[in-house]
């Protein structure tokens, strides 16, 4: 769905991608492989739909999609397990308990206080299921072999969208077709500010999906971007003295790394909740 | 030259939008710390504001710094 929807972008960095990667130093050109993947991603095994000779449909399978089945499988697996076993009442594993209390934080402290409990019950499966996926997909990347699924802006302008469309179509449903757009504007103003105002709100719509979408692409490539660069300077200074204080700062901002993983789920989704709520329970 | 002016255009950029960010969730720590301190029993509702008031404000500095890696690869 990435591919998808991003194509046309990620076709015009290939040709600036290329150029980079060749004019990049030869010791350093290792990282600056690995930093051009998260805009431009190769595809392992090309499936596309080319009928006159360019690209209408890039639905290959990459590096990055396969560690969003990896997230998704996880979390399918996961909770289906968690919820048998609630099901059971007490067989459930040690490991498989560790999720509930995320899954409780979610519903109530995050969920039910902003949205109440009656309307929180109706959009909590959306919420929990952005929350885990975007924590696992982060949590993902901190494993040596495997990169960040959200590292690529194209997969977090993905679930930006869902939140995008969640705003607008479930405003729209919950508040009838057209009063959606018309609460969009305080009512009680002076009629000649309404076309000064109403442009501005449906923007700002765009404008704070489009803030979620660089938050998380910038916090998971900006720490990726530090660890590489800590470890770049081994190679640039060419010495075996660089690398005890360099692996050392590495290290610590490899844990820093993983609470901004859960930081930036939790921030996501929080978001996310307030800005369906706005749409869909506007305040009189 | 384009190519220095832009990797100096890149650092300052950077610097500068962190001194910015850096102030303004300096002031917010300092209001939340007040804020606990004058009412323990409100805190955890503090700590959560303060927390996703700090992330709009990384937010904003995390644009500047994606213009700055734009400008730095070029």
């Amino acid at each position: 769905m990435a591919n998808l929807l991003f194509a046309a972008t990620e076709s015009t960095h290939a040709a600036e991608a290329g150029e980079h990667a060749a004019a990049a130093g030869h010791d350093a050109g290792e990282i600056m492989h690995h930093l051009i993947e998260h805009v431009y991603d190769h595809p392992v095994l090309h499936i596309g739909w080319h009928p006159f000779g360019w690209e209408w449909l890039d639905l290959s399978i990459t590096k990055l999609t396969l560690m969003m089945w990896i997230a998704a499988a996880l979390i399918f697996i996961l909770f289906r397990l968690l919820a048998a076993g609630q099901q059971k009442k007490g067989a459930r594993g040690r490991y498989v308990n560790f999720l509930e209390p995320f899954v409780i934080y979610v519903r109530d402290q995050m969920v039910y206080p902003t949205m109440g409990p009656k309307l929180g019950r109706k959009y909590l499966p959306f919420f929990l299921t952005q929350f885990f996926f975007i924590l696992f997909a982060n949590l993902l990347g901190m494993i040596p072999m495997m990169s960040a699924a959200t590292g690529n802006i194209a997969v977090c302008g993905s679930l930006a969208f869902t939140t995008l469309a969640a705003i607008i179509v479930m405003g729209m449903v919950e508040q009838g077709l057209f009063t959606f757009w018309k609460n969009l504007v305080p009512s009680g103003m002076p009629v000649w500010l309404i076309p000064l105002l109403f442009p501005i709100e449906v923007v700002s719509i765009f404008i704070k999906c489009f803030a979620l979408t660089i938050r998380l692409f910038a916090n998971m490539t900006a720490g990726h971007i530090v660890i590489l660069t800590f470890i770049g300077l081994i190679f640039i200074f060419q010495s075996y003295f660089v690398a005890v204080p360099s692996i050392s700062f590495a290290l610590f901002i490899y844990m820093l790394e993983i609470f901004v993983a859960f930081l930036q789920a939790f921030i996501f989704t929080m978001l996310s909740i307030i800005f369906v709520h706005m749409a869909v329970h506007p305040e009189h | 030259m384009e190519g220095m002016v832009a990797h100096l255009a890149a650092g300052l950029g950077a610097a500068f939008a962190v001194i910015g960010a850096g102030y303004g969730i300096g002031t917010l720590a300092a209001s939340a710390l007040e804020g606990m301190a004058r009412q323990p029993e409100a805190s955890g509702d503090i700590r959560t504001a303060m927390i996703i008031a700090a992330a709009l404000i990384e937010g904003i500095a995390f644009f500047a710094l994606v213009i700055c890696i734009l400008l730095a690869f070029k």
